[in-house]
């Protein structure tokens, strides 16, 4: 199973309430998906050279008692590296405005335990086990505020139950996706991608598609163009959802397979895997409600 | 009592469906807010009317018997399946496999039908006012499904002794269907079900589309292409 939700809000005083108006949704999805959750987050850039990056300190032994401060004391005296930190238990989202591949080398060097979430200047990203509410509760995603976000609920089937293998799954920067679904030829993609230069993090079967479309974005093609080749490379059964810092974007395979529903209104666009997640947004009454056809990409701009 | 009203905010599911399960003399039952639940009105056996404000979730009205269920909003996956009398009418969309392996009674879909409407349809009639997706009516058995709008790919898929009939365009048809002369028998079917859905359409714009029956007995000579 799993689900999925996006939330895009085109009404700028709703920023403020994004993770407001999603929290519902997500725990709304709990019975599709009770193992894990995450959502990533998209607001305002940070200015051309800032970068932040979501890091996760779960893996390590500390956990959520990881010693962040002396992190960031570590990359600015040992790394040369101008990086502050703000800190959510056994989450930090680090900004900074050096060379974020120095910065990431650098936190991986110092613990090799520490996984990377994110990187991007509109992104962040959280994701751990557990059920949607604690998950929520733990990073107290109500307070969250941006433009748009995509979130998941996971019940694996295709890899272990860890918080790597939770989605949103990103590659490059300020690029997210999440999955209802399993692809049949991962190991396929995998193979195709690896001579590129592409590093694969798990052993999960989002992963390749993140990294496949993230991989079409890089060499230049656009957003359509990308989904398009998606079409033809990735085989299995899908409901994709990816966040870029400017759009929300929807594909489900030819067979559709996983479900999706939309409802539109003049302040927002929500999407979910079914109905019921997006019973209780405002004025859902008067929305325009409608199921995204199999194999039409649906592309929402902030 | 003539009607009972049942608010899903504030009232749990099973509240609704065990009313319905067991001997009552309501007449009519309202059920408010229903946001999406799934399994709402499933099992009826019954002539109660049930009236559903809002959108439904899945198998929604699915097994339903002598019960009237009209869906005002959507409904997701597998509405009405395996419905064995009576009638469903959903004013909005569908999602997937709506109908499927119904045996008898109707279902109307105002709006447009997801894919695999139909699916091994035993008995039961389906009316669908707008489009309906793909594999549409695979291995339906026997009923009648009347199409006012588009069908998808592979409609009609290995079909067995059920009857199509479809206004619109055609995308494809699937392995042993085949678009048949209509009869005035044909026309009196499809005005029929029209009238029954409240469907306005002229019986003149519609195809039949039916079993080729080629699939019926083994070729060896086929080589597995159809």
């Amino acid at each position: 199973m799993c689900g999925i939700v996006g939330l895009l809000v085109k009404t700028p005083a709703l920023r403020e309430r994004l993770g407001e108006l999603m929290v519902p949704m997500l725990i709304g999805m709990t019975e599709r998906g009770p193992d894990s959750a995450g959502l990533a987050v998209f607001s305002e850039a940070l200015a051309d050279d800032g970068r932040k990056i979501s890091v996760y300190s779960g893996l390590t032994e500390e956990g959520a008692a990881f010693d962040w401060t002396a992190l960031v004391g570590e990359l600015r005296d040992g790394y040369e590296l101008d990086v502050t930190a703000r800190v959510t238990g056994n989450h930090a989202i680090l900004t900074s405005r050096n060379d974020p591949d120095d910065v990431k080398l650098a936190i991986r060097t110092i613990n090799p335990k520490l996984h990377i979430l994110s990187t991007g200047r509109s992104i962040d990203l959280y994701k751990d086990i557990g059920t949607p509410a604690e998950v929520a509760a733990r990073y107290d995603f109500a307070q969250l505020t941006g433009s748009h976000l995509v979130g998941h609920t996971r019940m694996a089937t295709e890899s272990a139950v860890t918080p790597d293998r939770a989605h949103p799954f990103t590659a490059g920067q300020d690029f997210c996706l999440v999955h209802n679904g399993s692809l049949s030829n991962p190991n396929g993609v995998r193979r195709m991608l690896e001579p590129h230069g592409i590093r694969f993090e798990t052993d999960n079967d989002t992963e390749a598609a993140c990294r496949f479309l993230e991989w079409r974005l890089r060499e230049g093609d656009e957003l359509e163009a990308a989904l398009q080749k998606g079409f033809q490379a990735l085989d299995g059964f899908y409901t994709f959802l990816m966040g870029t810092p400017d759009k929300l974007a929807l594909i489900r395979d030819s067979f559709a397979c996983k479900p999706a529903v939309v409802a539109e209104t003049d302040d927002y666009v929500a999407i979910a895997s079914e109905f019921r997640s997006l019973a209780h947004l405002p004025d859902i009454n008067n929305a325009y409600v409608f199921e995204p056809a199999p194999e039409e990409m649906y592309v929402w701009k902030i | 009592m003539e009607n009972m009203t049942f608010d899903l905010a504030a009232t749990p599911l099973r509240e609704l469906n065990q009313f319905l399960h067991q001997k009552h003399d309501v007449a009519k039952v309202t059920v408010l807010n229903p946001d999406g639940a799934h399994n709402i009105a499933v099992g009826l056996d019954s002539p109660v009317e049930v009236e559903v404000h809002g959108h439904a979730g899945y198998y929604a009205a699915g097994m339903n018997k002598t019960a009237a269920v009209t869906i005002f909003g959507s409904a997701g996956t597998g509405v009405g399946e395996n419905m064995m009398s009576g009638k469903v009418v959903v004013k909005g969309f569908a999602s997937n496999g709506a109908g499927a392996s119904a045996h008898g009674g109707l279902l109307v879909i105002e709006g447009n039908a997801g894919l695999r409407c139909g699916i091994s349809l035993k008995g039961g009639d389906i009316v669908v006012g707008g489009s309906v997706g793909s594999f549409s009516a695979f291995m339906a058995q026997a009923g009648r499904m009347v199409i006012c709008g588009d069908a998808g790919d592979a409609l009609g898929d290995s079909l067995y002794e059920a009857v199509l009939y479809v206004r619109g365009h055609i995308k494809s048809l699937g392995a042993d269907a085949q678009i048949e002369t209509m009869s005035e028998a044909d026309f009196a079917t499809v005005a029929d079900l029209l009238a029954q859905a409240g469907l306005a359409h002229d019986p003149k714009e519609f195809k039949r589309i039916a079993s080729r029956r080629e699939l019926y007995h083994w070729n060896a000579d086929a080589n597995q292409e159809y």
